[in-house]
């Protein structure tokens, strides 16, 4: 369901909103607004009738929800790796580090509907056992890093946290933590780093964050999409919300739609759903030109070309057969002016600069990278570049302490891969193949 | 020396954490005294290592490692221009070249009269407004044009 221009708001069944439920009504952040939509109801019930966290956990493995920053992880699966009954503080942690360019759905979430994920986390509390729980929001959305705050507020006055939850037996308290710049603290681990209040460098696995997270406590670290998509099935059952979607992709998912696009925005449509549909509902490729390629889950995804993306089916299985992946579903939409070299330049200088510095196949790799990349942009490249790119990505992959370097290494491998011609071009000619001037 | 008001708020971002792990709070100190001061300085990272009982190297190595903090005096206004892929696709590099010629400086400068300076900026999570740039961190401005961006820096006093 869309949302920075009413004009994309449709009222047929195309969009399908879950986590952005609230958000065509007047003052839809509000208290009073989320509870008109049956808000709060869910941990209620929970508490009052003390359902017991295995038949929610049941539930939520029934609807087949899988992680939506990108990793995909059956969520029900994960919540069942913290003991319930262990001793001692346990934590919930909301991501809402939205780095990765071409993603803005989760700050959507926050902006519209914060307090249907403030009940999710506190659900995701109850069911793990958690006391204490932080929502990690990206330093730069800081007017929602303030918003948020507010409802949170709004929230503890109503005892919708704090003590004794619904005047139930109960207690959590939920804050929201701020990030100031780092791309990389959107890795889990680094983000529990950054909330002890250090350099945001991931930790080695294992340990996992479930037995070893926040100051060595058994942490929780989900998406914010994740966490607010919890009441809905809380108040539907597992079963309708798998229903919406397709095998293997339950329910609805919130597409980021960027780039080159006549209404871009955020669109919540039921999974499966064709890429062609969505880029009707988004108005199309801008100035009515023809689309070139599009990379669907953020760069850390491969890019398709139009052709591929033309026939692929918005869902996990749908994008891994087209070759890429679904990702945080962060579709970035190229036109057919665009130079792919100058847009792979531009995306290598952001792993190099992203980089934490920790591995030296990453810190050195993607500067390596990118200083081939801009030769070539400049003018002086060499034949035997190519090979070398792939090469030094290839080395990056896999021998890394995060995903991160797995992550720069994709653009460069699938860019090359579907639009070689242009980089030898590029390395050829000392300019790029849309360089219309002589 | 840290004033009242920061001591205070610093404060309240402490209570979200156990009493023993003060350190948590070192993001925050330090965006609380830069947002008023424009700025780091050596001596007003040590004053927030020594309130929150952590080791000074700790503070100056959060400082260096998350970009939106300034360790060089900025402008009053810091105009910061993300020129990732989505607002690159969208002309951000318009806007880029709109505010060089506009403000004479180019990026990691000031200009002469301490009103401006100019970052580049990596993705803010907020591409659908592409392009966007925000002012002092906290402030974000989206679907710029170079008209759009002249009106906004008018309104700045």
């Amino acid at each position: 369901m869309l949302i920075n221009n009413p004009d994309n708001v449709t009222k047929d069944n195309d969009v399908f909103p879950i986590c952005l439920r609230t958000s065509n009504l007047e003052n839809s952040s509000s208290l009073q607004t989320y509870l008109s939509v049956g808000g709060y109801k869910q941990i209620q019930r929970i508490l009052k009738e003390k359902i017991s966290p295995e038949k929610l956990i049941e539930e939520i493995k029934i609807s087949g929800l899988r992680g939506r920053g990108g990793a995909g992880f059956p969520t029900g699966i994960k919540w069942s790796f913290i003991p319930n009954d262990s001793a001692g503080i346990k934590y919930i942690v909301c991501n809402s580090d939205e780095g990765e360019p071409g993603t803005f759905k989760d700050r959507e979430i926050i902006k519209k509907n914060p307090h249907q994920l403030i009940e999710g986390m506190t659900i995701a509390a109850y069911i793990m056992g958690a006391q204490v729980g932080y929502n990690y929001i990206h330093g730069e959305i800081w007017e929602e890093y303030e918003s948020f705050e507010k409802a949170l507020a709004e929230a503890k006055k109503a005892n919708f946290l704090g003590k004794s939850i619904c005047g139930l037996n109960f207690d959590f308290e939920l804050y929201a933590f701020h990030g100031y710049g780092a791309y990389i603290c959107g890795e889990e681990t680094a983000l529990i780093e950054s909330i002890e209040g250090k350099k945001g460098q991931p930790r080695f696995k294992p340990p996992f964050p479930a037995t070893y997270g926040i100051y060595g406590r058994p942490t929780n670290v989900n998406n914010t999409e994740t966490y607010a998509t919890i009441p809905w099935i809380m108040q539907n059952g597992g079963e309708s919300f798998a229903n919406i979607g397709v095998e293997n992709s339950g329910g609805t998912k919130i597409f980021s739609v960027s780039g080159h696009i006549e209404k871009p925005g955020n669109y919540e449509i039921p999974m499966g759903m064709p890429f062609k549909t969505l880029l009707e509902l988004s108005g199309g490729v801008w100035k009515g030109r023809k689309l070139k390629a599009v990379i669907p889950g953020g760069p850390s995804t491969p890019v398709l070309p139009a052709a591929e993306i033309m026939k692929a089916t918005l869902d996990y299985d749908g994008l891994k057969n087209s070759g890429s992946s679904v990702g945080a579903g962060s579709l970035i939409v190229m036109d057919e002016t665009t130079c792919m070299v100058t847009t792979l330049k531009r995306l290598s200088y952001f792993f190099y600069e992203e980089s934490c510095g920790q591995c030296t196949p990453c810190r050195e790799g993607t500067g390596w990278v990118y200083r081939v990349i801009k030769r070539i942009v400049d003018g002086n490249g060499k034949p035997e570049d190519i090979d070398l790119l792939l090469d030094v990505s290839k080395k990056i992959s896999g021998r890394t302490i995060c995903a991160l370097g797995d992550a720069a290494a994709v653009p460069v491998l699938s860019f090359i891969k579907h639009f070689k011609d242009e980089f030898k071009y590029f390395i050829k000619n000392g300019k790029s193949m849309m360089d219309t001037n002589s | 020396m840290l004033t009242k008001i920061t001591r205070k708020k610093i404060d309240r971002e402490l209570k979200k954490f156990p009493i023993d792990q003060k350190q948590s709070a070192i993001i925050a100190a330090l965006q609380i005294i830069q947002t008023e001061n424009g700025f780091l300085t050596d001596e007003l990272i040590a004053f927030a290592a020594d309130y929150l009982a952590m080791p000074k190297i700790a503070a100056m190595e959060v400082a260096t490692f998350y970009n939106m903090f300034e360790l060089k005096p900025a402008g009053k206004y810091k105009i910061s221009v993300c020129t990732n892929i989505s607002c690159a696709l969208r002309e951000a590099d318009d806007i880029v070249c709109h505010l060089r010629k506009k403000l004479n400086i180019d990026f990691n400068e000031i200009t002469k009269d301490s009103k401006f300076s100019l970052k580049e900026s990596e993705c803010m999570g907020a591409c659908g407004g592409a392009p966007l740039m925000t002012i002092n961190n906290h402030k974000m401005y989206e679907f710029l044009t170079p008209q759009k961006v002249d009106q906004i820096l008018e309104e700045l006093d």
